[in-house]
């Protein structure tokens, strides 16, 4: 088969458009369902519509992984894996569907099922976004620490670059280094580099047990407990502090979380949340529905935006001028602020991190991506050219001259 | 600045390179001192080859820097005179990722062996590139930490060499491969300045390029410190040695014991042939009735470990296993394990010399493999010992063959490079964990399509666009691909379960 493209409408429509667009010189703004709206996009440029390349290729259970399309919706391929008693274990969040009519609340009272439907209307197909949207933005939830992020579950990726040709890297098993690992870098890549078609994930099956423990503490106290919690062999799965209380979620053998459990409650004077109670808080937290991570019309109008900035663990409480969100044992703090991009940015990099605008206030130019030194600039507008050289896929999304 | 290497005689094309080398050397002796230059011949044997020891080539010059300036001065002097530069840790690579280049200058990084740091409360160490991969859990056992990538050549070889294979171990089905467990890398570009990939945070801004970096065969940047993810030790870890009466059933076993949703530390196989060479070197009381030998590893908390090896057994009862051990004890369990350890310097007894290959399959294809092996066998008339990581489908077939005959080495050569090619058609991969380097580079053509090579070489030329960082690793040319007769055709995506295949 020298075409790979002719096998499947959909694909075949993508390349054409693809190929198309670089005969004009013209820009695409990839699409999945539109529920990721960060980073920034141009007005005018044409959208490459992938929902139409959907469905799941192949999940073999045993071998613990699942091939994917890239438009198939996440919420789908969750309910797939969970049939088997498997699960994306890095936790992926699913947005709402872009505004509109019957977009929901956000008051954070989240579902009460785990997974597959973040909320709302079952039959809204765009609620949660797509696997492909999944990978390009490389956000990852609550268990991140524990067990790596949408990166590490990658195993390999057919995509499209802007020769319009229809690429595969890496592939369906866990060990390979065949080669340059392309597929990874597409996690995260905000589309930059090609159209991710298809990808290969790890897979692992649900923890047997899980309990989650509350505990009231102050965020310097938290922090604390967190470093000291991390170089101990505990089944620690999921952290999160806000609002003076901390809570953990242990998983894994029904032994070792038990053990764990009695253990740290009575060290630290903790309790165990009742199992829905703590369903709710981790898929909330998963999908930014807490109130925190929605700031109000007044907020906005505040000139509020929402921050992430990814710090090494044991950076201290950061004099953050607003409301504080703590994640991955003190490793993602979210901020919600009115305060200018470069201060932020600044408050990252002076404990070795960076931040990111995952909400922008209207009218705010805050970028995505923190700035780059200007060897690492250099080289990622080398990769742009090596695999876009018409700089056709969303350009401006990452960085404005990439 | 081209090699002017005249063709016409051997005479002159030694003259050329000697005039080059001393050019090259006179640089080289602007930047560092004397005792770091090795130029005279017998001084650069034990650099001629890596762990692949069929392929061996004679670098220009060995240099051995001791700074960090030293070596973003050795990259700019040969950036300037466009001399390739082959980086270089123990030398312990399987795949002659490290076989030096003849127009070349090797760069050794052996001086880079200070630990930098190590942080408890972060659960991070940072690391120069020539610190071997065992001191570095050794630094961290007064804090009950390690590093939890285990290559089995981890005594020996180094952090820097393990970023650029990307190297796994026996524990990575739990624990990741280097790329889990590394943080960060700093170095230099092939121009000397320096650079630096990942982050201490979980992740860095931009495009996420340390997955580019790791396992790219010092082929993107020259890499001189790594942060490295610590793991807390386990208190416990008991392993199970399962036998079966047929490799068919230790190969359904193993994909059963993760479809039951288990994650071992560890899940190795080791066939009849395989079992009896180890026992004869470590008499570890191994079953030398069974077809297949499995070990089968829990680790965590008592509780965990108890809970763990119950299910392990059921399951492996379930799955037809003729007797189960479980180790009683620290002792028992190393005991177990020192067969497979020794699984290399065992082979070396029984045969004269062997090649391990190094593919990977999935699981669910493992008898499959297995059976078209034996079939190798016979058709090149060479024995196989297989010994691998089953839980992540990573074969080590050993070739066992004699390297006085010529004709064997070939016929070995051919055997693996069919063993390769039937585990791509299985919907594997050609290198799970040791890596391209020369060894493979003509079943990289069966792997990736013209389109797909070029890509790659279109990434090197984004860090390297003068080509001088490792060249003519890796990325086969269209030419070599045309001359193996062998080049895959593009791809699309996986048809549909439910489409008819042809």
């Amino acid at each position: 088969m020298d075409d790979p493209a002719a096998q499947d409408p959909a694909l075949r429509r993508l390349v054409d458009q693809v190929n198309d667009a670089r005969g004009r010189r013209a820009a695409l703004d990839i699409r999945g369902a539109g529920t990721k709206p960060f980073g920034s996009r141009r007005a005018g440029d044409e959208p490459l519509d992938l929902q139409p390349l959907a469905g799941i290729s192949s999940h073999e259970p045993s071998e613990l992984v699942v091939t994917v399309r890239a438009g198939t919706p996440l919420v789908e391929l969750e309910a797939a894996l969970a049939e088997h008693g498997q699960c994306l274990p890095f936790e992926p969040p699913r947005f709402d569907a872009p505004a509109g009519p019957g977009a929901s609340d956000t008051t954070g009272s989240p579902a009460e099922d785990d997974p597959p439907e973040p909320h709302g209307d079952a039959g809204d197909r765009a609620a949660g976004g797509t696997v492909g949207g999944m990978v390009a933005a490389g956000l990852s939830g609550p268990a991140r620490p524990a067990v790596g992020s949408v990166r590490d579950h990658l195993l390999g990726a057919t995509m499209l670059n802007g020769r319009g040709e229809v690429l595969r890297f890496g592939g369906q098993v866990m060990k390979n280094v065949a080669g340059y690992d392309v597929a990874r870098v597409l996690a995260g890549s905000m589309g930059v580099l090609g159209v991710i078609l298809e990808v290969s994930l790890k897979v692992l099956p649900r923890p047997p047990a899980q309990t989650t423990l509350a505990f009231d503490v102050g965020q310097e106290q938290a922090l604390a407990l967190l470093t000291a919690w991390r170089r101990q062999p505990l089944p620690v799965h999921a952290s999160s502090w806000h609002e003076g209380q901390l809570r953990l979620r242990l998983a894994g053998a029904r032994a070792a979380v038990l053990a764990a459990a009695g253990r740290l409650c009575s060290a630290h004077g903790g309790r165990a949340l009742d199992a829905n109670e703590a369903t709710a808080w981790w898929q909330a937290v998963r999908d930014q529905r807490l109130a925190f991570f929605r700031p109000t019309a007044a907020d906005a109008a505040a000139g509020q935006s929402l921050w992430r900035l990814s710090v090494p663990p044991t950076a201290p409480v950061l004099g953050t001028p607003g409301p504080v969100f703590i994640e991955w044992g003190g490793a993602q703090r979210w901020l919600r602020t009115a305060a200018p991009a470069a201060q932020v940015q600044a408050l990252a990099a002076a404990v070795g991190g960076h931040a990111s605008c995952i909400r922008p206030a209207p009218g705010s130019a805050a970028a995505l991506a923190g700035p780059l030194p200007e060897v690492l600039m250099r080289l990622h507008r080398s990769l742009k050219q090596a695999f876009d050289p018409d700089r056709i896929f969303n350009p401006g999304r990452l960085y404005p001259d990439l | 600045m081209a090699v002017d290497a005249p063709t016409d005689s051997r005479a002159g094309t030694a003259a050329t390179t000697a005039q080059r080398r001393a050019e090259v050397v006179a640089a080289l002796a602007r930047v560092l001192p004397a005792h770091c230059i090795l130029h005279r011949g017998e001084d650069k044997t034990p650099y001629e080859c890596d762990g692949l020891t069929a392929y061996r080539a004679r670098p220009l010059v060995v240099v051995l820097p001791e700074t960090e300036s030293q070596v973003a001065e050795v990259l700019r002097c040969c950036h300037v005179l466009q001399v390739p530069v082959v980086a270089r840790g123990a030398g312990t690579g399987l795949s002659g990722g490290a076989l030096p280049h003849e127009q070349g200058v090797t760069l050794s990084l052996a001086k880079f062996n200070r630990i930098v740091q190590v942080c408890p409360q972060s659960c991070t160490a940072t690391v120069q590139a020539g610190v071997r991969n065992l001191a570095i859990s050794e630094a961290a056992a007064p804090f009950g930490l390690y590093y939890a990538p285990d290559p089995s050549s981890q005594i020996a070889c180094t952090i820097g060499g393990n970023v650029a294979e990307n190297s796994g171990g026996v524990h990575c089905l739990k624990y990741g491969l280097t790329l889990h467990n590394v943080l960060q890398v700093r170095g230099y570009t092939v121009q000397g300045e320096p650079v630096g990939f990942g982050s201490t945070a979980l992740d860095a801004p931009g495009l996420d390029l340390l997955p580019l970096l790791v396992g790219s065969e010092g082929m993107l940047a020259v890499v001189l410190e790594v942060t490295v993810k610590l793991t807390p030790r386990p208190p416990l870890a008991r392993c199970i040695m399962a036998s079966f009466a047929d490799i068919e059933s230790a190969g359904r076993a193993v994909a059963a014991v993760i479809a039951a949703g288990i994650i071992p530390a560890g899940l190795e196989l080791m066939d009849r042939r395989m079992t009896a060479a180890v026992e004869d070197f470590v008499h570890a009381g191994y079953d030398l009735d069974a077809a297949a030998l499995l070990l089968c590893e829990s680790d965590g908390t008592a509780e965990e470990v108890a809970e763990e090896i119950e299910r392990m057994s059921v399951v492996l009862r379930q799955a037809g296993a003729t007797r189960l051990q479980v180790s009683r004890d620290e002792a028992q369990r190393l005991k177990f394990w020192s067969g497979r350890k020794n699984a290399f310097p065992a082979s070396g007894r029984i045969s004269p010399d062997y090649m391990c290959m190094d593919s990977t399959i999935p699981r669910k294809r493992l008898a499959e493999i297995l059976r078209a092996i034996e079939a190798m066998e016979q058709k090149y008339g060479l024995r196989c010992a297989n010994v691998f990581h089953a839980g992540d489908g990573n074969l080590h077939p050993l070739i066992l063959f004699d390297a006085n005959d010529p004709d064997q080495l070939a016929r070995c050569e051919r055997f693996g490079a069919e063993i390769l090619e039937t585990s791509v058609h299985l919907g594997g991969t050609i290198t799970g964990e040791h890596g391209v380097g020369v060894e493979k580079l003509d079943s990289m053509c069966v792997q990736f399509s013209a389109e797909e090579l070029a890509q790659m070489e279109a990434v090197k030329r984004a860090f390297d666009p003068p080509a001088l960082l490792n060249p003519g690793k890796v990325i086969p040319t269209l030419q070599r691909c045309a001359e193996y007769g062998k080049l895959k055709v593009l791809r699309g995506l996986l048809p549909f379960p439910e489409l008819p295949r042809f």
